[in-house]
């Protein structure tokens, strides 16, 4: 039985799933209700000077007929005053010793800081978090991410709060900057113990077609808003990536952003989040994810052989290499499995239109073929493909050669002029441009149509009754 | 058996007679569009006789342009609506659709295309309107599928267009001659209202075309005659008794109970001779009609019925029993049907024979005759220099549907001997479009 308890930075959780701070960690009443559930911990909705919101406030990317892949918000800190969520605070510590309780503070001069993490270590909170994330309205004041995206104000601001930290301080990040180690690099060197990332990716999910505005709306307008949901995970991830391999950071990761399951949470530690915190998995479904979470990780840990968390954290992280360090002698190459191809060429049209058109249709049958000569091994088909293990990319290099951009450019062997012999594309087939006048406007005219096979013998059959 | 009671109030009837592909709500087509592939050069437009570009169609539906989607569909088929419901889709689009192949429930097309159409029929979004008038009349005889969908690619054409029919309503076999659960009156006369109000042709209904006089009137005062008049009554069997009460065609049944509904009467045990797809519905209606009994008699084998599979199936799952390898002799009873003499047959040499002294006599009290329609030959013989083939079929140049008289073009089951309404649809554009080749040479 796998150990799923961690120590992150000193804070102490049976598990490594926290609430991340939010709505679902707005009072003493919902961190319960969810430690009752199984979460591990909770960040708490951020404390400082208590704001009014608008309604309505939060709004939705539906893709296809799944609603919320994406998800934005422009709801503020706490609205509530400070001393209600201390006396929760503790309240909740009371209930639940051994779960992390940690307190996220936003907050302005140096006084403001140093009164409110003593105020929170006093009421009984295991760790801090401070909210340098925030895009939207807290940063048009001068906080949230308008200090992550300032190296030397964050750094300045972690020094106040490490004046009179007595629980360890997690710096929490915006992804609003280009290189988001820099502010984690300064998180270091003011003296936090760990970091955590991302918070909300400044964003527009969506404008109202009749209203002219922007979601979600105020009476008839709208402002951006803070991106989040399971559509911004590949962004959380290389931000992970990038602060884990970062030798000037060195610090414990929470990793924050598009994670809804177990697998989300195992790529977040894998890339070198120790802990992972969690907000619209829960908004969208709810605390009772966790049940499925815990015991997907169980079930992993269990399969793999990982005793602990510490086992797989940053297990992926050797293999994520710069460009120029990957084997350019490595080939692939597509490969249509024929008996499971269901004919809807897919393959095909994404090859031809927007790869290399190395896939060709064949009279009398639709089931598309590969041109070896012309697939670069792109990968493209068999993305699109919508059947399981029916186009798989096989290697047909022999596995003798190892060749490195970087190795190509200490031997001087790469393209430097506009028209060098060196270029790889030079000697791939393409087809003429004017091959292609035509082409579209035609495909579905009676006579250029494949052989249409129809499912059974027994429906063609029926087919051909009158 | 029994499993229905007989209907006694319109909304009983309703419930026995539920349609089969009842209307999508939009949660349910975001959710069904949401599935398509967007296949190129898709099989479920190759397997659709008029062609629709249906996962553009599809598409359409699951961004929210419902009324794009409808203009996709009315684009390549007048009968939109109609079409999504009584199309045999399982053999044709939905039968293609490449999720077969992966034993994944198909696409419904079907109720997706009915979806569509029927929102923007609702919502009197007009997405036609008749071409700029070119000075040229033409003259429809029969308001069905293929009268009106003649009609309409003409009035967009710029053609004056009036349509002769002799019943009282438009639409033809989708009103009176399609099972009540694949689609209701309300619903055909929908899409018939919402056609004739945006393309403005005229129809005159109660007005048979029958007499040489009537065809001369036609010839004389307009430049082409589309004949778009299906076929005719049942068949007759030619046998002993067959004049005997209870003894009816299915067309005329199943025409009756579209217009009567509740207030016809069937028998209590009812046996429907005949093994194409007319037999099967004649037998499911009789079922959902509340009959005890209902048998369908067949002369061949099971594998032989010219009906499609799940015809057969939607009889059998309301309790129709199959009797095959029998033939009807005679039809017995004292005035009133009592039951049917039949002989068992062997089929030999793909021929079917009658085994001497296998003569038996299954009771009943009502015989519905499934054994296909008459070709409307006496009519036709009127129009000088009409050729009809040996089945009485028109003969007609197969790209623009004109006739051997160069004034009269023809589609729809007429021509082809009787086939689904999407393609009469598919035929009758073809022939609007012969007839605008046609009147713009002369």
């Amino acid at each position: 039985m796998p150990d799923l308890s961690i120590n992150f930075a000193g804070i102490k959780s049976p598990n490594p799933f926290w609430l991340a701070s939010a709505p679902p960690t707005n009072s003493g009443y919902q961190v319960m209700k969810a430690f009752d559930a199984g979460w591990g911990g909770a960040v708490w909705k951020t404390l400082g000077v208590p704001v009014v919101n608008v309604s309505s406030r939060y709004g939705g990317v539906n893709y296809r007929d799944k609603r919320l892949i994406g998800f934005n918000n422009i709801e503020l800190i706490s609205d509530r005053p400070l001393v209600d969520n201390l006396r929760e605070i503790e309240e909740v510590k009371k209930h639940f010793p051994h779960h992390a309780v940690i307190a996220s503070l936003m907050v302005q001069s140096r006084e403001e800081w140093h009164q409110i993490v003593r105020d929170v270590t006093s009421a009984g909170a295991d760790g801090i978090e401070l909210n340098f994330g925030c895009p939207h309205g807290m940063c048009e004041r001068g906080m949230g991410s308008a200090v992550g995206q300032e190296p030397d104000v964050l750094r300045t601001i972690v020094e106040w709060v490490m004046e009179v930290a007595q629980i360890p301080v997690i710096v929490k990040l915006t992804p609003n900057i280009s290189d988001v180690t820099e502010p984690a690099r300064a998180a270091r060197e003011g003296g936090a113990d760990a970091i955590s990332l991302i918070n909300t990716i400044q964003s527009i999910v969506g404008v109202d077609l009749d209203l002219f505005a922007p979601y979600p709306i105020v009476d008839g307008k709208g402002t951006n808003g803070g991106y989040c949901g399971p559509a911004v995970k590949p962004i959380a991830l290389n931000m992970v990536k990038n602060c884990a391999q970062d030798p000037y950071v060195q610090l414990p990761i929470s990793g924050i952003g598009g994670i809804e399951n177990w697998r989300d949470a195992v790529e977040h530690i894998l890339l070198g989040a120790s802990s992972v915190q969690v907000c619209t998995a829960a908004m969208h479904f709810g605390f009772g994810i966790i049940r499925e979470m815990t015991a997907g990780l169980e079930q992993y840990m269990t399969e793999k052989g990982f005793h602990t968390i510490y086992d797989m954290v940053g297990k992926a992280l050797p293999n994520v290499k710069h460009w120029e360090d990957l084997n350019l002698k490595y080939k692939v190459t597509a490969n249509i499995h024929e008996d499971k191809c269901i004919g809807c060429q897919l393959c095909y049209t994404a090859c031809e239109d927007g790869a290399h058109q190395a896939i060709a249709l064949r009279e009398g049958t639709r089931i598309p073929e590969i041109i070896e000569e012309n697939c670069v091994g792109c990968n493209l088909c068999s993305l699109v493909c919508p059947v399981e293990n029916c186009i798989t990319m096989d290697r047909t290099d022999d596995g003798t050669e190892h060749l490195t951009w970087k190795e190509r450019t200490l031997a001087g062997n790469i393209p430097t002029e506009f028209n060098d012999e060196r270029a790889g594309g030079l000697h791939h087939w393409v087809p003429k441009p004017t091959a292609a006048l035509g082409k579209e406007k035609h495909k579905t005219l009676p006579g250029k149509a494949r052989q249409l096979e129809l499912p059974t013998p027994e429906k063609a059959a029926m087919a051909k009754k009158e | 058996m029994a499993e229905f009671v007989p209907p006694t109030s319109e909304q009983e009837f309703h419930a026995n007679f539920a349609q089969l592909k009842p209307r999508m709500n939009n949660t349910e087509a975001l959710y069904e569009s949401s599935r398509c592939l967007f296949c190129f050069d898709a099989p479920c437009i190759q397997a659709c006789p008029t062609g629709i570009d249906i996962p553009q169609f599809i598409r359409q539906i699951n961004t929210g342009n419902v009324t794009g989607a409808a203009l996709t569909i009315y684009a390549a088929n007048y009968f939109g609506n109609a079409c999504g419901k009584v199309c045999p889709t399982e053999v044709l689009c939905e039968g293609a659709c490449v999720y077969n192949l992966q034993e994944v429930k198909p696409i419904e097309i079907g109720r997706l295309q009915s979806f569509a159409t029927r929102q923007v029929i609702e919502s009197h979004k007009y997405l036609f309107e008749p071409g700029p008038p070119n000075g040229r009349k033409v003259a429809i005889i029969g308001a069905g599928p293929a009268g009106i969908s003649c009609a309409c690619e003409l009035r967009a054409l710029g053609y004056g267009v009036d349509v002769f029919e002799a019943k009282s309503q438009p639409s033809g076999l989708t009103v009176h001659g399609v099972a009540p659960y694949k689609i209701t009156n309300e619903e055909v006369l929908a899409e018939m209202d919402y056609l004739q109000t945006q393309f403005g042709y005229r129809v005159q209904y109660n007005s048979p075309i029958c007499s040489r006089p009537d065809l001369l009137a036609l010839e004389e005062g307009y430049d082409a005659i589309f004949l778009g008049i299906g076929l005719g009554k049942t068949n007759a069997l030619l046998l002993p008794g067959e004049e005997r009460e209870n003894c009816v065609g299915a067309v005329e049944f199943i025409e009756q109970l579209r217009r009567e509904h509740h207030q016809i009467l069937v028998g209590r045990k009812v046996i429907v001779l005949g093994g194409g797809n007319t037999a099967m519905d004649a037998a499911s209606e009789s079922a959902r009609l509340g009959a005890e009994d209902v048998i369908l008699a067949y002369r061949r084998s099971k594998e032989d019925m010219g009906a499609y599979d799940f015809e057969y199936d939607l009889a059998k799952s309301v309790g129709v029993k199959g009797l095959f390898n029998v033939a009807p002799v005679e039809i017995v009873g004292n005035g009133r049907v009592e039951g049917v003499k039949f002989i068992r047959t062997a089929t030999v040499d793909g021929q079917v024979q009658a085994v001497p002294g296998s003569e038996f006599v299954e009771p009943c009290d009502m015989v519905i005759k499934a054994t296909g329609q008459a070709k409307q030959t006496t009519f036709l013989g009127l129009i000088p220099g009409l050729q009809l083939d040996s089945k009485g079929r028109i003969v007609a140049d197969t790209h623009t549907y004109q006739t051997t008289n160069p004034q009269y073009f023809a589609s729809g089951d007429a021509l082809n001997g009787g086939a689904e309404v999407v393609n009469a649809a598919a035929e009758a554009k073809v022939a609007a479009r012969g007839i605008h080749h046609y009147l713009s040479a002369r």
